[in-house]
């Protein structure tokens, strides 16, 4: 399939179709094999070189589109890990209302005891017959009072070590059972909840891969859950930088040299860290993955976080301002969103969601520069019998 | 394809590294750092007429590849990654750059047309007798002038590879002289950087030769921006070697590679790193592209240049100087070459405007007003 094609297939699909009607016209667009080209045809897909998505992005631009605050986690992990680890049951399930924002996902993952540390999560599932009933608790839960259904992993065998006994599960978030809790952040809102799942029974169709192979599946979502937060901006001066801009350049009565100094050496950080990752962009459609794409939320976080503290600092009394602390539920995750002060606080989420900077550096010493790990003492040692 | 490498620059590439692999080892480069020749006139020849590297930017018409400036850079990254000691930047870029911003208006007189055929032969070897400190956003001081009897007179410190030169392209005023290095004092001077040493150039009644115009401000940018290339592959050469190093030493029963303390450094200078090779890449890019001064495409260029000399400047002497504490005592030896690379990257992050002056351009070039 070539770009002329894909080209003809998008324009085709606009020409037949009114925007007008979001649902109608987004279900038609995935039924088109226009949603990502590079699914398989009957998935959205029309089996084409990703790539190729750029050209229908063009010829869609103004076209109603999937909602990136509340799709993220359905859009950027569910759907990934279901194309590579679904059955063609599963992946004709889910994909298309996932893809079309009528079912919101959610990920099952973090807990109390578990963070960095994921492998070593407690969340039991224990078979009964053609179900699973699973126990326990997890956290920092983002979007789980909206979604219908959770991406789960949980512990089906406690006797091995802890990489070993995990299944990854889609979990129904109607389900008897399952209890969900807002956490309010220090923001002032609840973006994200607590869940506790008490007895909860899934049937075993609604099991992602082999019994036991639950890690190798999260990681496939944890690679895509990087990626999609360090997607970054492609614009020169977009992103956070250039909202800092554009409060320096209306308010010449905020600018000091200090802050001058600094934020022209955020400029140059936020521009090398864009072409970064359009160079990344360039080797994926090239077909040459670089390992760039794990440490690109490295550089986003810290980015953030400096420019969202410049910007406070920057608006003097107005920094010293909240737009409202009041415990809510929100809509949708925004990090550009809201007042500075909001954008202070919420970017400090950004080292530490999805794979905290610690783990990412990590990652990028051990699998990209192949730097030893540290020995380990839980390696081979069944999940029971390590000290919690 | 913009900011990868072309099938054609990865020829380039592997044909120069190789070329270097054989005849610009470590070991022999220090051995001629503390001879009286450090310049590499040998290796040089083979790099100008073999593979051709001194005529890359020289039109076809005068003999020349008539590349741009993406494949000189490839050519300044494998060049950085051994610390070659030959004078591609100051002959092949900035002289050869500066003749042809000379006859971009008026057209070269037929001395500097010569010049360029020679230069792109490899037959000749020029130097812009110019600080190798000079930013390209200041007015050069004025060094030489004209005397009464029409000949040069001055001294200009700093001038990098002056001794290898066979030609001296010297700005006066806003004009280019040419000048044979025969007619100059040249006085190598003890140098940061010992790979590329500078020079004290001294004019007494020098006679010369106009060649036209000389535009300071784009033929030191131009320069500017294909030196990040280089400070790219000097980076890239500390992170590799460093990484060599501490996988192989072990200190507490283990390699030092394992600890968090030194991975995540590790980690850190490989994402600085990545971030150098698409500054320099799309740096290149642009000045390859050769926009019409005072478009919105020369003002992109400008920005790019000053965004990545200031970013690869700092990278390179972050990565060489982590390299010298990860390789502990060893990194503080005469004998090991890593002090070569950090004499390079120290030097070069002054060469052609500091990172602050580059960053301190970005005020106007990306709209960020100093305070009133």
């Amino acid at each position: 399939m070539d770009e002329e094609t894909v080209r003809e297939r998008a324009v085709a699909f606009l020409a037949g179709h009114r925007p007008e009607d979001r649902t109608g016209f987004l279900r038609a667009r995935f039924d088109a094999g226009l949603a990502w080209v590079h699914f398989p045809e009957g998935l959205g897909g029309l089996g084409a070189p990703r790539e190729l998505q750029n050209v229908v992005e063009r010829e869609l631009a103004g076209t109603p589109q999937p909602d990136p605050g509340t799709q993220a986690i359905g859009l950027g992990m569910a759907a990934p890990t279901i194309l590579a680890f679904g059955t063609r049951e599963q992946q004709e399930r889910f994909l298309r209302p996932l893809w079309t924002g009528e079912e919101i996902w959610c990920q099952l993952f973090s807990e109390p005891g578990a963070g960095s540390d994921l492998a070593t999560l407690a969340t039991r599932a224990v078979r009964d017959g053609d179900e699973w009933v699973v126990d326990g608790q997890k956290v920092w839960t983002s979007g789980a009072h909206h979604a219908r259904w959770a991406i789960l992993v949980a512990r089906t065998d406690p006797g091995v070590p802890k990489h070993r006994g995990l299944t990854y599960f889609v979990c129904d978030m109607r389900a008897p059972g399952v209890g969900v809790r807002p956490l309010r952040q220090i923001t002032g809102e609840a973006e994200f909840n607590e869940v506790f799942l008490t007895g909860v029974r899934l049937p075993d169709s609604l099991r992602l891969g082999a019994v036991g192979d639950g890690w190798r599946v999260a990681t496939t979502t944890l690679m895509n859950e990087r990626v999609a937060i360090g997607g970054g901006p492609v614009r020169r001066g977009g992103g956070m930088i250039g909202l800092v801009a554009d409060t320096w350049r209306s308010r010449p009565e905020l600018r000091t040299h200090d802050l001058h100094r600094r934020l022209l050496a955020l400029w140059v950080e936020s521009e090398v860290t864009r072409l970064a990752g359009a160079r990344l962009r360039e080797q994926l459609a090239a077909g040459q993955p670089g390992p760039e794409g794990s440490a690109m939320k490295l550089s986003f976080a810290s980015l953030n976080q400096a420019l969202s503290a410049l910007d406070v600092e920057l608006r003097g009394e107005e920094g010293l301002e909240y737009d409202d602390w009041t415990f809510r539920r929100s809509e949708s995750v925004d990090f550009f969103g809201r007042g500075p002060g909001y954008r202070y606080l919420r970017a400090k989420g950004n080292s530490i969601e999805g794979g905290t900077s610690e783990i990412l550096r990590n990652i990028v010493a051990e699998r990209v520069l192949g730097l030893p790990s540290e020995p380990r003492v839980d390696k081979d040692v069944p999940w029971k019998d390590l000290p919690r | 394809m913009t900011l990868l490498y072309t099938e054609v620059e990865e020829e380039l590439r592997a044909s120069v590294h190789d070329l270097l692999a054989d005849r610009c080892r470590p070991d022999a480069v220090l051995r001629r750092a503390e001879s009286a020749s450090p310049y590499d006139a040998d290796l040089w020849k083979t790099l100008s007429r073999e593979i051709g590297v001194a005529g890359l930017l020289v039109p076809e018409e005068y003999g020349g590849a008539g590349a741009s400036a993406r494949e000189a850079a490839v050519v300044l990254e494998e060049l950085g990654r051994a610390v070659a000691p030959v004078p591609f930047l100051t002959s092949a870029v900035l002289a050869t750059e500066a003749l042809l911003q000379a006859g971009v208006h008026e057209g070269l007189p037929a001395g500097g047309r010569d010049l360029l055929a020679e230069l792109a032969a490899g037959e000749t070897t020029a130097a812009l007798a110019v600080s190798l400190a000079a930013s390209p956003y200041r007015p050069l001081p004025p060094p030489v002038a004209l005397n009464d009897h029409g000949a040069l007179d001055g001294e200009i410190r700093a001038v990098a590879g002056a001794d290898a030169a066979d030609v001296l392209l010297v700005p006066v005023g806003t004009a280019l002289y040419r000048v044979r290095a025969g007619d100059a004092r040249i006085d190598v001077v003890p140098s940061l950087d010992l790979t590329r040493p500078i020079a004290v150039v001294t004019l007494s009644g020098a006679p010369g030769e106009r060649l036209g115009a000389f535009d300071a401000r784009r033929v030191l940018a131009f320069g500017a921006g294909l030196l990040t290339s280089e400070q790219l592959g000097v980076a890239e050469w500390c992170l590799a070697t460093t990484l060599a190093h501490i996988r192989e030493r072990h200190q507490f029963a283990r390699p030092i590679g394992s600890f968090q303390a030194i991975k995540h450094r590790m980690a850190d200078l490989w994402l600085d790193v990545a971030r150098a090779r698409a500054a320099a890449r799309n740096a290149a890019n642009l000045l390859a592209a050769r926009p019409e001064p005072g478009t919105e495409a020369a003002l992109e260029t400008e920005a790019a240049t000053a965004v990545a000399k200031s970013w690869c400047s700092e990278v390179a002497v972050r990565v060489a100087e982590e390299g010298v504490q990860l390789h502990g005592g060893t990194g503080m030896t005469w004998e090991h070459p890593l002090h070569l690379y950090l004499k390079r990257a120290k030097a070069s992050e002054t060469a052609l405007g500091t990172p602050g002056a580059h960053r301190d351009a970005l005020s106007a070039l990306a709209d960020l007003p100093a305070p009133i």
